[in-house]
């Protein structure tokens, strides 16, 4: 036969290797095979409706995967057997990379766990193969990035049990709760938080500008990784705008329940990425961007032009879009602050910017950085150089649905903390702006359970009632040698070992000596 | 308001010939160069042809060979055997 050579077209493929391979189920009834499907209140008529513009499909995925695998490895070697550690531009930089493993690379374990689940809970067979590949694709980022760290582990402190302090340390609770809330909601739920919300929206602001700070930094094996995983990430992002266009497409019943998911989760994503913020502005010593001209690119213009294409749906921009944006020109300086000032509590170290670097903050935000956080930087930096390194010793007051502490300032008045609380049930509950508040109220019953670091420290759940029982005992972090002021660090003094040309210690000999 | 469709590329040797290719068939993008990566925007709509790929790479090429080196895009996604096309209704 002829048409037996005959290679397929996207399209057929596509059709045969996905829809064709489903079954309608005939001795079990679909709501029984489906239970989670209903519950949310989306309206699905007709699956088949749903496209994935990629056209994926597992044979194309393997050959595609392997290929960027093999490119990363081969990199992963290179950068390790020259000791690619060396050709960073500053040590401090490795911090950031700190904070990712133990904040970020849990995260997309979870995205892998999560997309699993929702993968079965769907009866379209287009949705449960995209979700099966993102899970796969989810558990190759945490992955890599571990591979990746793994090297920077053998030479620098604080990366050596990065998943048990995602699961305890204070701060590590904003993105575990972000990603604990939306796995603990229902499938459509989950997808309008993660596929639309998060990748679509947001998490450009991440794995672009960040990872080519990485690269602006020298460092090859994490700008390898994260362009590697953002290739997966281009694709999910496809989705999730699929998703959504589809959701909404099936019922007009469905547009507000989307709407206040995508109002809740901007809201969610934007306050977790105040730590993105502060990597880029604070943390990478050589600057591709401030976080504010990122915000401009990847949310004010990309968020723009996606919000204006699905207004013919009835959806609009998130609600308190404008304090989001409002906020660009603050919230990496009062997250580095609180960081710093809190710095016997992380798992990496904090520093106050060099002159040059204060410099460049005031040329990036000339409306705020001078005026409000200049002089409160330069006070902390001569109190540090005179020996008064300045800790704060008073545990903050978290957002019961962010669990961030209550840093940020009203949107037109920067000298006002911006703190709301309401009761229920006769309890009181503090929130960092009305966008968390807004999301309590519609759900109290989930977020009344928030497991919050500082009520749980007080209550006597952390190991013990002081800072240094509860960072070394809970924590597994080593005061004063993982964390604090980077002046002076184990940290700081490698790194002048390795510029100074000095002969260095091998490992096994470091080992010895210790 | 301007609506901008975008893609980014890994700024390696497969990148140079798309960046080619994408500005031989969207002479009215902008193309931006930022460490380790390149970025290349248009109003509306952007288009990758196979065709002028493949002239540009003097070999057959298949539109998912993109994914290796694509690091972000903007805009709705139309993919077939023939071309890659992002735009914004």
């Amino acid at each position: 036969m002829a048409i037996k050579n005959k290679k397929l077209n996207l399209k057929d493929k596509y059709q045969y290797l996905t829809r064709d391979m489903a079954w309608e189920p005939t001795y079990q009834k679909k709501e029984d095979i489906y239970p989670d499907e209903q519950f949310e209140g989306i309206k699905i008529t007709d699956w088949s409706q749903w496209e994935d513009p990629f056209r994926l499909t597992m044979d194309a995925y393997w050959k595609y995967q392997a290929e960027k695998e093999k490119k990363l490895y081969a990199i992963f070697d290179a950068f390790a057997q020259n000791n690619g550690h060396q050709n960073i531009t500053d040590a401090r930089y490795v911090n950031a990379l700190k904070l990712f493993l133990s904040g970020v690379s849990p995260l997309e374990y979870a995205a892998f766990q999560g997309y699993a689940r929702v993968g079965r809970q769907f009866s379209g067979a287009g949705a449960r193969v995209a979700c099966q590949l993102q899970a796969i694709d989810e558990l190759r980022h945490s992955q890599t990035q571990q591979h990746a760290m793994s090297h920077y582990n053998k030479h620098f402190n604080g990366l050596h049990d990065a998943a048990h302090q995602h699961d305890r340390i204070w701060f590590l609770s904003v993105p575990k709760s972000f990603f604990d809330d939306a796995r603990s909601a229902g499938p459509f739920e989950f997808l309008t938080a993660i596929s639309f919300s998060f990748e679509y929206v947001l998490t450009n602001l991440l794995f672009v500008p960040f990872m080519s700070g990485a690269a602006y930094n020298g460092d090859m094996a994490t700008v390898t990784f994260g362009f590697s995983a953002q290739s997966d990430e281009a694709r999910h992002m496809t989705l999730g705008l699929e998703v959504i266009k589809f959701i909404l497409e099936q019922h007009e019943d469905n547009v507000p329940i989307i709407q206040r998911w995508i109002d809740k989760w901007f809201w969610r994503g934007f306050r977790l990425l105040s730590l993105v913020g502060m990597m880029m502005d604070y943390m990478l010593p050589n600057k591709v961007m401030s976080w504010a001209e990122a915000w401009e690119v990847y949310y004010e213009q990309n968020g723009g032009a996606l919000f204006k294409d699905l207004e013919r749906y009835g959806i609009r921009p998130p609600k308190y879009q404008d304090v989001a944006n409002a906020a660009k020109n603050h919230v990496s300086h009062q997250a580095w602050g609180t960081f710093y000032q809190y710095s016997q509590a992380t798992n990496f170290h904090t520093w106050m910017p060099e002159e040059e670097e204060m410099t460049w903050l005031s040329e990036k935000y000339p409306e705020t950085f001078d005026k409000y956080y200049r002089a409160r930087f330069e006070h902390w930096d001569k109190e540090q150089k005179e020996g008064r390194r300045f800790y704060n010793n008073t545990l903050p007051q978290l957002c019961q649905v962010c669990q961030i502490p209550v840093i940020f300032t009203e949107k037109d008045d920067p000298s006002v903390f911006s703190h709301r609380q309401i009761k229920h049930e006769g309890e009181r509950y503090h929130f960092c702006s009305d966008g968390c508040c807004d999301i309590f109220k519609n759900e109290p019953e989930k977020y009344i359970q928030a497991w919050l670091p500082v009520h749980q420290i007080y209550q006597g759940n952390c190991g013990g009632a002081d800072v240094a029982t509860v960072v070394e005992k809970y924590y597994h972090i080593n005061l004063g040698v993982d964390n604090m002021e980077y002046h002076g660090s184990p940290d700081h003094q490698r790194w002048l070992d390795i510029k100074g040309l000095k002969p260095l210690q091998s490992n096994s000999e470091k080992k010895t000596a210790a | 308001m301007s609506q901008k469709v975008f893609i980014a590329f890994q700024d390696n040797d497969n990148a140079r010939y798309l960046v080619e290719a994408v500005m031989q068939d969207n002479p009215e993008a902008e193309v931006q160069h930022q460490p380790a990566m390149i970025r290349i925007e248009a109003e509306k709509r952007l288009v990758i042809n196979r065709a002028t790929m493949e002239e540009t790479l003097g070999r057959e090429w298949d539109v998912q060979e993109m994914l290796i080196d694509v690091i972000s895009i903007g805009g709705n996604v139309d993919e077939d055997d023939d071309h890659f096309i992002l735009q914004w209704n």
